[in-house]
């Protein structure tokens, strides 16, 4: 997985609370086997008129934020839907942190499998950033994770907070897989228990006739 | 921790394999269901890895979200859309190389992954049960703690039956009192999503309590706890009791024999425990609820079928005032104005929310002696073969036919019409599922969430209607 370190360039702001994920990328992009090209397909339906033609007063499609890699969102951001093409939409358009007052769950677990950044800061913060967000001179903002801090165009900067956890994971890209792998006498023993209590759980496999 | 536990405290420490140096659980899997639009990542990921599935006998295929719901005879070469057929044919792929089972779409018992675990007696009582699909926790309905993971999870429970979890907390949410006649299940969670919003779960798994909810059938705690992630939460549980033992007894995966005995000795042992303490918890009288219809684009959005649209101008602060203006304009309803009596050009009644049978026979009941009018379509998708068949040995399908609905095979169908099925832009779609997002139902389609009496009752008239009017 791809580290998180530092990240800086332009902040896009989506002053919409429950952001839902069909919205951040909506099903026709969920049918294929290949995660490439999915950032096409991000804030599809705001992104194009229904001709396909970009829409020139949405965000993502004018200068500067046609380069954001932060984007400042209303609350719930990512509700619905655990498609995970949500985050490899976000990432492949080059979006690899939100910042916003809340998220889903699924959505959260979702990012941080994929190096993507969620920062949840109180309503008045937010706030704040937004505005400096929908300015082209004040948008650019610098994310530091290590140091938990967003740097404004202005110098100032604002802390956050994150779990150390999901810091971990990011600032590490490391491979869940792996490291449970490495826990396999765990689940062994595990199973072993399980299976001696609640031997129903084990080797029902689905019947072969119909009805 | 000893002292009072709850129903979702006791399944979380029975299945906690061991405590993440970074905090988290690591939780032990004990049932997985598979799809085709999530997992082949999944398996491509595994297969490049040289990894293995380590337990296909707690894993189950079938493909769902993108067949189609006509001409089924055809199996994947039916598949109009390439890609689509692209992800099923890896499914089948996927499940034959790495020894998963499969229900292929030509099986009597395909359906929505949802329905079909409960009806093979694959969901059991004080499991864990994942699957890549946030409507997973329709399973909590048999005191099972499900929840919908993503594709980078749905790898990991593949290859090791394990997720790492941070656990959530306690909420419980009690229906006291009974429903009024006319009013559903269905009716129920809306109110409820109306009372905590779309992100009051959030964080949280809900425990549902109360007399209501105790009096519902298995298939009405299904609908309940399907919608709890439109709720934020991603689990919800009903504590299992004789309504849940009675419904698994016989079933094709359940437990039988000394080993069933044995498992409902345990089952009863998993209530809540007196004096159990939750986080969070709300009351909610069944008595107040009517039937209910979303207005605008949210879940949340929603309000008795005799109630008004919301005014923008009362709107507590701004981001909401924009809210809702948006989604009233989307929906072209007029602010503070009645939902009754509003046209629908479609009606949809099938989804993991409300395609099972006693759905079909409510949504019958209503349909039986009337007549869809001209230049409204409606369409019947249950949730499985087994449904189907059932409704067709009833005669419900009968009833629909002669009522001008169409009968379709089973799948996900118009609830993310991944399929053919599909509104038009502009279209006012009266539907049972469950999410009333923007587009969900078809670029620039409007979509209303009902019951399935609720959404015969608008099919019949051709517009919103109060279904207890018409249920005399
Ligand atoms: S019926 Fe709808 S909500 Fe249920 S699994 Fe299918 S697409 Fe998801």
């Amino acid at each position: 997985m791809r580290t998180f370190t530092t990240l800086s360039g332009p902040a896009a702001p989506l002053p919409m609370i429950n952001v839902d994920t069909d919205q951040i990328i909506p099903k026709q992009y969920l049918t294929a086997i290949t995660r490439a090209g999915l950032g096409k397909g991000l804030f599809h339906d705001f992104r194009y008129d229904m001709e396909d033609r970009e829409r020139p007063d949405f965000v993502l499609n004018r200068e500067p934020w046609n380069e954001a890699c932060i984007l400042i969102a209303g609350e719930n951001f990512g509700c619905g839907s655990s498609r995970e093409h949500a985050p490899w939409a976000l990432e492949d358009f080059g979006i690899r942190c939100v910042i916003a007052p809340g998220f889903a769950d699924i959505f959260f677990n979702n990012c941080v499998k994929n190096g993507i950044l969620l920062i949840a800061l109180p309503e008045d913060n937010v706030n704040t950033l937004m505005a400096d967000a929908e300015n082209p001179q004040a948008c650019r903002m610098r994310v530091d994770l290590e140091a938990q801090t967003i740097m404004r165009a202005s110098g100032e900067t604002v802390g956050f907070e994150i779990e150390p956890f999901r810091k971990h994971r990011l600032l590490e890209g490391l491979d869940d897989i792996g490291i449970t792998m490495a826990r396999a006498a765990e689940i062994d023993a595990f199973e072993a228990r399980q299976k001696a209590a609640q031997p129903w759980l084990y080797g029902a496999d689905i019947p072969d006739s119909a009805g | 921790m000893s002292g009072p536990k709850t129903l979702f405290d006791k399944i979380w420490e029975s299945h906690v394999v061991a405590e993440n140096d970074d905090g988290t659980t690591l939780l032990y899997i004990d049932k997985h269901l598979i799809h085709e639009v999530t997992s082949w990542t999944g398996f491509e990921r595994m297969a490049e890895d040289g990894r293995g599935v380590r337990r296909p006998d707690a894993t189950l295929g079938v493909p769902d979200h993108s067949i189609p719901t006509r001409n089924r005879a055809a199996g994947v070469a039916g598949i109009g859309d390439p890609l689509g057929r692209g992800q099923v044919e890896a499914l089948i792929a996927n499940c034959e190389r790495f020894g998963v089972p499969l229900i292929p779409l030509t099986d009597l018992r395909q359906g929505i992954v949802h329905i079909i675990g409960p009806e093979q007696g694959l969901t059991l009582p004080g499991a864990t049960l994942v699957c890549g699909d946030s409507h997973t926790a329709t399973h909590g309905a048999f005191g099972c703690l499900a929840f919908g993971i993503g594709s980078s999870e749905v790898e990991h429970v593949l290859a090791t039956q394990t997720l790492s979890q941070k656990r959530p907390r306690n909420m419980r949410i009690a229906v006291a009192g009974d429903l009024p006649p006319g009013v559903a299940a269905k009716d129920m969670i809306l109110a409820v999503i109306g009372v905590i919003g779309t992100a009051g779960g959030t964080g949280h798994v809900v425990e549902y309590a109360g007399a209501a909810i105790r009096a519902l059938s298995m298939e009405g705690r299904m609908t309940v706890c399907n919608m709890t992630i439109e709720g934020g939460a991603r689990a919800g549980l009903v504590a299992p009791d004789e309504t849940t033992f009675a419904y698994l007894k016989g079933r094709p995966m359940a437990p039988a024999g000394d080993h069933w005995d044995r498992a409902v000795a345990h089952w009863r042992t998993l209530a809540s425990d007196e004096g159990a303490a939750y986080d969070k918890e709300a009351t909610i009288e069944a008595a107040d609820i009517a039937p209910q219809i979303t207005w605008g684009t949210s879940p949340e959005d929603v309000i008795p079928v005799t109630g008004r649209t919301p005014d923008p101008a009362a709107a507590p602060d701004e981001k909401r005032r924009e809210a809702i203006s948006q989604a009233l304009d989307y929906m072209a309803l007029a602010p503070d104005a009645p939902i009754e009596g509003v046209a629908v050009d479609r009606v949809f009644i099938g989804s993991c929310t409300n395609g099972r049978i006693e759905d079909l026979r409510a949504a019958a009941a209503v349909a039986r002696g009337r007549r869809v009018p001209d230049g409204v379509g409606a369409m019947v998708v249950p949730g499985s073969g087994l449904v189907k068949r059932q409704a067709e040995e009833e005669g419900l399908d009968r009833i629909f036919v002669e009522a001008g609905f169409e009968w379709r095979d089973a799948g996900c169908s118009m609830c993310i019409a991944m399929n053919d099925d599909k509104l038009a832009p502009g279209e006012r779609c009266a539907s049972t599922s469950n999410r009333n997002f923007k587009g969900r139902q078809g670029r620039g389609g409007r979509t209303h969430l009902v019951s399935p009496a609720m959404a015969a009752a608008a099919a019949v008239s051709g517009r919103f209607v109060d279904v207890r009017e018409m249920l005399s």
